[in-house]
């Protein structure tokens, strides 16, 4: 019904060159082909060495926040804090702990991850083209006419995406969908989905969680990125959104907090045995804007990129982490 | 041709062949927000071969619809049910956005559509649905005007991919076209030729076209009758065959007038082939408590109405 997915397009091909042109690509990671590569190089198998192994994913969120600082700047426009903020989780998931094949992104067996709060694509889109979904010099053209990269995530356009999102409130259904699917066809794979704590004011989010406890979709785990802020400012004077854990469980789910930037408890979160018929929902207390100083718990940094200046210093700073 | 004297409600007719078609293919599956008893559903979640590929997903019709586009993703062919007010008005984001902006395979097959809802008053009586759906890249709109016809849309969609809007009414509608008549997406049925005017109709209203071209017969017009049943995508060549053919098109709709058949033939004969055209519909106002008849009375959704509109139609005709 649709034509294969065009990945390279010439119109926008100019882009490449204002991403490169003041040398910010230097010290960037070569692509690390397909996942297993990656996970092979973690040590394969399924326990973390700790140590060594997290100091790995670390290096890879670095190159991935820095790839969003540099995609939102070549943009012009896009959402850097809260992609900043949903880094690490997605590289644990990616990295570590989902089932997935970059060289055959339709693979029926595979886990599905949904960005329910589709304006943190920049940073799914470092950790696909990470994953070796697609080329990293597709990164550049986010947002540019043409692109299979558009400003949220477009299913039909980019191979690795799993749902179109961007209207706030519709990727936990979207998920709630895919896990009733697999369990109807018997299939072992998981579903992640990651919200977004403004997000959480959406009245669809709790129609959701009500329909993932009453279906028992054990097979579904949510994720929320809970940074505190939201565009017009702080959740607690936009909309409260309070006691997370709380509510979920109250809905019926299995519910954590965690701190979403420490990866021992990202990584035990997710990976902690599901409890038979109940969805989980981690709620991973993050920082907007993380990993730069004066991105941190900006609101201002929701959805306006970097200037030249402050590029080069945010460049500098990450280049001293991980 | 005539309406014929058997009444059927469409909605029983699309439970029963949904179920049909569910009981052959296991990649069906179906969805309803609390009112299967009334959409029919409930016959697909009775057949047992069914039973666990229907989910009742609650009063909850935004969640539904992107449950709905979750399932397509696994390749499920998904039909989501409720009333047509509540599927098209209060699920319009989710359907844009999770169902026809992704392309997924979800049909949205809504009952209770239009002013014939009856005692339940506006609020549950939609008049812009096929507006909005028609409006949405990706979505095909279809309407039925009887049993036989729901049932070959229902077949038909379910096997063509990508996502569908089919509309149908609460009431009993009279049997109109005869039993294993084909149907196909894009194609218009010329019900009865004529050659002074043409009624385009949808829904209830092709029996009032039909009831109207006799009418006219009797006072020597001759009318052509035309069930628009597939509005997106729409029959040009009928239309433009039927306005350089009579020379004049009376649309016929129980729906405003405003973005519904009416507006998708006139888009057609503005950019085709100019003819004058008269729109019968609900004219830009909102429906309220009453009997079926009363209605559509009050509404001019009537045979009676429709010679009227053509006589004025036809001393526009050049």
């Amino acid at each position: 019904m649709d034509g294969p997915i065009r990945l390279l397009d010439e119109r926008w091909s100019w882009a490449r060159g204002t991403f490169f042109k003041r040398g910010w690509d230097k010290g960037l990671a070569r692509p690390r082909g397909p996942w297993r590569a990656a996970r092979a190089h973690l040590g394969g198998g399924s326990t973390l060495k700790h140590i060594d192994d997290i100091s790995r994913l670390k290096e890879i969120a670095r190159d991935v926040r820095r790839n969003i600082l540099l995609m939102t700047h070549a943009a012009g426009s896009g959402h850097p804090g809260g992609s900043m903020s949903a880094t690490d989780l997605l590289v644990c998931l990616y990295f570590d702990v989902m089932r997935h094949d970059p060289g055959n992104p339709t693979w029926p067996g595979r886990d599905r991850f949904v960005l329910s709060k589709g304006h943190a694509a920049p940073a799914l889109y470092c950790v696909l083209a990470e994953c070796g979904y697609f080329s990293k010099d597709l990164l550049p053209s986010l947002r540019k006419f043409g692109s299979p990269l558009q400003g949220h995530p477009d299913m039909k356009r980019l191979p690795g995406i799993e749902m179109s999102t961007g209207s706030l409130g519709q990727g936990l259904s979207v998920a709630v969908g895919m896990a009733l699917g697999g369990k109807l066809d018997g299939a072992d794979n998981h579903v992640y989905c990651l919200i977004g704590d403004g997000e959480s004011q959406e009245g669809q989010i709790w129609e959701a969680a009500m329909a993932a406890a009453h279906n028992r979709l054990d097979n579904l785990t949510a994720i929320l990125d809970e940074n505190r802020l939201q565009i017009d400012g702080p959740t607690e004077q936009i909309m409260s959104v309070p006691n997370q854990r709380a509510r979920w469980k109250a809905f019926g789910w299995d519910a954590h907090v965690i701190n979403g930037h420490d990866y021992e408890a990202i990584l035990k979160a997710l990976r902690k045995p599901k409890e038979e018929g109940v969805p989980r929902m981690i709620v991973a207390q993050t920082v907007k804007g993380k990993g730069v100083g004066f991105m941190e718990n900006q609101v201002k940094f929701h959805g306006q990129p970097l200037t030249d200046a402050e590029m080069e210093r945010a460049l500098k700073e990450l280049e001293g982490t991980a | 041709m005539m309406p014929k004297s058997t009444k059927r409600k469409q909605r029983e007719v699309f439970g029963a062949t949904l179920a049909e078609c569910g009981g052959k293919n296991r990649n069906i599956v179906a969805l309803n927000a609390d009112l299967s008893s009334s959409t029919k559903t409930s016959t697909f979640a009775a057949v047992p071969e069914c039973r666990t590929r229907f989910w009742n997903m609650g009063i909850a019709e935004a969640n539904m619809m992107c449950v709905a586009a979750g399932l397509a993703t696994t390749g499920k062919i998904v039909v989501a049910s409720t009333f047509a007010v509540f599927a098209t008005g209060r699920a319009y984001d989710q359907i844009r956005q999770s169902i026809a902006y992704p392309n997924l395979d979800v049909k949205i097959v809504a009952s209770h559509a239009g002013i014939t809802v009856g005692g339940d008053g506006a609020s549950h009586q939609t008049i812009e649905d096929i507006a909005l759906m028609r409006a949405l890249p990706n979505m095909r709109v279809v309407v039925p005007c009887d049993g036989v016809e729901t049932r070959a849309i229902t077949e038909a969609i379910l096997n063509i991919p990508g996502p569908f809007y089919m509309r149908m009414g609460r009431t009993d509608t009279p049997d109109i076209l005869d039993e294993g008549t084909p149907w196909h997406l894009g194609r218009a049925m010329t019900l009865a030729d004529g050659e002074d005017v043409t009624f385009v109709a949808i829904g209830i209203m092709v029996g009032e076209a039909l009831k109207a071209r006799a009418l006219l017969a009797g006072e020597g017009v001759s009318a052509r009758v035309v069930n628009m049943s597939s509005i997106k995508p729409i029959d040009h060549d009928t239309i433009v065959k039927a306005a350089k053919d009579t020379g004049a098109i009376v649309t016929a709709e129980e729906h405003s007038i405003i973005g519904g058949v009416g507006s998708a033939v006139c888009e057609v004969v503005a950019e085709e082939y100019r003819a004058p055209v008269r729109r019968v519909g609900i004219r830009d106002v909102f429906g309220q408590s009453g009997e079926v008849d009363e209605l559509m009375r009050a509404y001019g959704l009537t045979a009676d109405n429709l010679v009227r509109t053509a006589h004025d139609v036809m001393k526009e005709r050049a």
